[in-house]
C-alpha cells in the first residue's frame, strides 16, 4: 500500500517538475505571438480553476464565470487607465473587487440548487455584455468601443521584452493561486465544501454552515475569475464588452469538465486545450470549433466524466492493480 | 395612452413567441425535471431549415409543416441517443450536455448557414386586412398562431390516449409502466413536441429578429423568464407568464430601463422569480423528502 502511494505521488512529482520546467523554458525558445499565446493559456488555466472550485468542488454549477472574467478586466483596466495604478497590481485589485462582488452574489443565490443557480448564471452571462455598453457607465467602460490602452511595457526591456514580462507576470500569479487552491483543498475546508457537494442534508446536520461555505466559495471563484479577467485585458491590450459574451462562460465550462473538473491539476491541461485546439480546428472552418466543442462535452460526460484527469487516474490505478496481481 | 396601448399590444405580440418557448420549457420540465438550455439553438436551427426550404421554392405553409415535422423527429432523437443514457445523472452533468447541444447546434448552423442575416418571410402580408395602427399583420398572426398552437396542445393532452399516456408518464412514471404505459417512449414524445413548439417560435420570431445563428439569445432568456414567473410545471401558467413578460418588457423598455437593459431586465426577472417566488404565479410548491 506504501509503495503504491508513493509511486503515485512520484509521478505527481515528475509531471509537476516537467510542467514547471516547461513553463520556464518554454517562452525563451518560442516568438512573440507564441509567447503570447501561452499567457493566453496560463490565464485560461486560472479561470478554470475558478470554474473548477465552484463547480467541482462544492457542486454549484456556473455558467457565469464570464461575466467574473468580464469584471475582473474592466477593474483592472479602468484602475490602470484611470487610477494610474501600476499594471503589476490591476490583477489584486481585480481579485477584491470579485471577491466581494461574487460572496455578496453568492449569497444571494445560495439557497438555489444546481438547475436553477445554472439558469440564475446562465441569464447573468447573456446579459453581461449588455450590461457593459450601458450608456451611464461609458465614462469608464468606453461603452461598446471599449478600451484600447496597449499593452504595457516590460520594467527589465534588456532582459525581457514586453510579451515575456507579462507571460511571467501572468504564471506567478497562476503560481500562487495554484498552491492556494491546493492548500486550501486539502484541508478541513476542502472536505467541508465537498460534503457539501455530496451530502448537502447531512453536511448541514454536522453543522457545516450551508450558506455561508456556498457563498464565500462564490467569492473564491470570482476572485480567480478576476484575475483572470485583468490578466488577460492585460495580455490583450484592449477590452470590448462582446468579448464576454455567453460563449466565453461556455469555453471556460469546456476547460473544466475536458480537464476534469474535482482534479485542479486538470485546469492546467483544460486551459491549454481551449487555447490550442480552436486554434488548429478554425481552419477547417471559423464555425467548427463550436461545433467540435458541443460534440466534447457531450461525449465526455457519457465517456469519462472525470475528464483527462479522471482518465490519467483510472489509468494509474489499472497499473497500480495489475503489477499487484503480478506473483513476486 | 395611445403610445401605451401600442406598446402593450406589441408586448402581447413578443409574448406570443415566449408562450410558445415557454411550454416547450414546460413540456420537458414535467417529464424529466430538466431545463432544456438547448430549445432557442434548437429552433434557430430549425428555422435556417424551413429558410432553406422555402428558398428552395416551396410555399410557406409546406415549409412550415416540414419543418414542424423535422424539429420533433430531431427531438426524439436527441432523447433517445443523447438524454437517455444520463436519467438520473446529477444536475451538473445534464446540465453540461445540455449546453453541449447548445453549442453543438449554435457551431453547426454557422457552418452549415453563414453568420450573415437573413431575412425570413412572414406568412401574414403586410396589407392584410387584420392589421391595423396598433398591430401589423405579421404581430396578429403570431398571437393567431400561438393561439391555435396552445389549443391544439391542450386538446391533445385533454382528449387523446396518447396525450392522457403521457401525462399520466410525466405524472408517475412507476405507476404508468405497471399499466403498461412505454414510459421511455412517452418522454422521447415529449421533446419531440417541444422541438415542434420551439420551432414555431423560432419561425413566427425570424420575420422580426432576422435569421441567424445567435437570434434566439433573447429570445430564450425572455422565454425562460416567462417560464418561471408563469411556473415552470404549469402548462398553463407558462404561456400565460409569456405573455405576461412581453408586455412587462415593452412597457418597462419603453418607460423605464430603455431598450438597451431588455436582457439585464429578464436577468432580474429571473433572479427575481427564483428568490422570491421559485415555483412562479401559478406553479406548484415542491417539498423535498430527505
Amino acid at each position: 500500500m506504501r509503495g503504491a502511494a508513493g509511486r503515485s505521488a512520484r509521478a505527481r512529482l515528475v509531471l509537476t517538475a516537467l510542467v514547471a520546467t516547461a513553463a520556464l523554458v518554454a517562452p525563451f525558445l518560442l516568438g512573440d505571438y507564441q509567447v503570447y499565446q501561452l499567457s493566453v493559456i496560463v490565464v485560461y488555466i486560472v479561470a478554470v480553476l475558478g470554474f473548477d472550485l465552484l463547480t467541482g468542488f462544492t457542486g454549484q454549477v456556473s455558467l457565469g464565470q464570464g461575466a467574473f472574467f468580464a469584471l475582473g478586466a474592466y477593474t483592472g483596466v479602468i484602475a490602470l487607465t484611470k487610477l494610474h495604478v501600476p499594471y503589476a497590481a490591476t490583477p489584486v485589485l481585480a481579485g477584491a473587487v470579485c471577491f466581494v462582488v461574487g460572496t455578496l452574489f453568492g449569497r444571494t443565490v445560495a439557497r438555489l440548487e444546481g438547475l436553477y443557480l445554472a439558469l440564475a448564471t446562465f441569464a447573468l452571462a447573456i446579459a453581461t455584455p449588455q450590461i457593459l455598453k450601458l450608456d451611464a457607465l461609458d465614462a469608464w467602460t468606453g461603452g461598446s468601443q471599449g478600451i484600447n490602452f496597449g499593452k504595457p511595457a516590460s520594467p527589465l526591456p534588456t532582459l525581457l521584452n514586453d510579451d515575456r514580462s507579462l507571460y511571467f507576470l501572468c504564471l506567478a500569479f497562476a503560481f500562487l493561486l495554484y498552491t492556494g487552491a491546493w492548500n486550501l483543498l486539502r484541508g478541513p475546508t476542502g472536505r467541508a465544501l465537498v460534503a457539501l457537494r455530496d451530502q448537502p442534508v447531512a453536511a448541514a446536520t454536522v453543522g457545516i454552515d450551508v450558506a455561508a461555505y456556498r457563498s464565500t466559495a462564490f467569492g473564491v471563484s470570482a476572485l480567480y475569475t478576476g484575475v483572470a479577467g485583468a490578466l488577460g485585458a492585460l495580455v490583450a491590450g484592449f477590452i470590448s464588452p462582446d468579448s464576454y459574451t455567453l460563449f466565453l462562460s461556455i469555453q471556460i465550462l469546456v476547460g473544466g469538465v475536458i480537464g476534469g473538473i474535482t482534479a485542479i491539476g486538470g485546469a492546467i491541461f483544460g486551459g491549454a486545450f481551449i487555447e490550442i485546439v480552436p486554434d488548429l480546428v478554425s481552419k477547417i472552418s471559423d464555425a467548427a470549433p463550436w461545433a467540435l466543442y458541443g460534440l466534447l462535452l457531450i461525449v465526455c460526460i457519457m465517456v469519462m466524466p472525470g475528464g483527462v484527469a479522471g482518465l490519467a487516474r483510472s489509468i494509474l490505478h489499472a497499473a497500480e492493480k495489475s503489477r499487484k496481481a503480478r506473483p513476486r | 395612452m395611445q403610445a401605451l396601448l401600442h406598446q402593450i399590444f406589441s408586448g402581447l405580440a413578443n409574448g406570443a413567441i415566449y408562450a410558445s418557448v415557454a411550454l416547450a420549457l414546460v413540456m420537458i420540465f414535467k417529464a424529466t425535471h430538466e431545463v432544456n438550455f438547448a430549445q432557442g439553438e434548437l429552433a434557430m436551427f430549425s428555422t435556417f431549415v424551413a429558410s432553406s426550404l422555402i428558398n428552395a421554392g416551396w410555399p410557406y405553409w409546406g415549409a412550415f409543416v416540414a419543418t414542424l415535422a423535422f424539429s420533433f423527429v430531431v427531438g426524439v432523437v436527441i432523447e433517445r441517443v443523447v438524454m437517455r443514457p444520463l436519467q438520473g445523472a446529477p444536475a451538473l452533468n445534464t446540465v453540461v450536455v445540455f449546453i453541449g447541444l447548445l453549442v453543438l447546434f449554435n457551431g453547426l448552423a454557422s457552418w452549415i448557414f453563414g453568420h450573415t442575416m437573413r431575412e425570413f418571410p412572414s406568412p401574414f402580408p403586410p396589407a392584410a386586412w387584420y392589421g391595423s395602427s396598433y398591430l401589423s399583420p405579421h404581430e396578429v398572426g403570431m398571437i393567431g398562431v400561438t393561439l391555435v398552437v396552445l389549443t391544439i396542445v391542450f386538446l391533445f393532452f385533454r382528449f387523446t390516449r396518447l396525450g392522457l399516456a403521457m401525462r399520466a408518464a410525466a405524472e408517475n412514471p412507476h405507476s404508468s409502466r405497471l399499466v403498461g404505459i412505454n414510459v421511455g417512449w412517452m418522454l422521447a414524445l415529449g421533446w419531440g413536441l417541444a422541438g415542434a413548439l420551439g420551432a414555431v417560435a423560432g419561425m413566427m420570431a425570424a420575420p422580426i429578429v432576422y435569421l441567424e445563428p445567435n437570434m434566439m439569445s433573447g429570445v430564450i432568456l425572455y422565454g425562460f423568464a416567462a417560464a418561471l414567473l408563469g411556473g415552470i410545471d404549469n402548462p398553463w401558467g407558462a404561456p400565460l407568464g409569456g405573455f405576461l413578460v412581453g408586455v412587462l418588457e415593452n412597457v418597462a423598455g419603453a418607460y423605464l430601463v430603455g431598450s438597451h437593459l431588455k436582457l439585464a431586465l429578464a436577468l432580474a426577472l429571473i433572479i427575481g422569480v427564483l428568490l422570491f417566488k421559485p415555483s412562479g404565479l401559478f406553479g406548484k410548491t415542491t417539498v423535498v423528502r430527505v
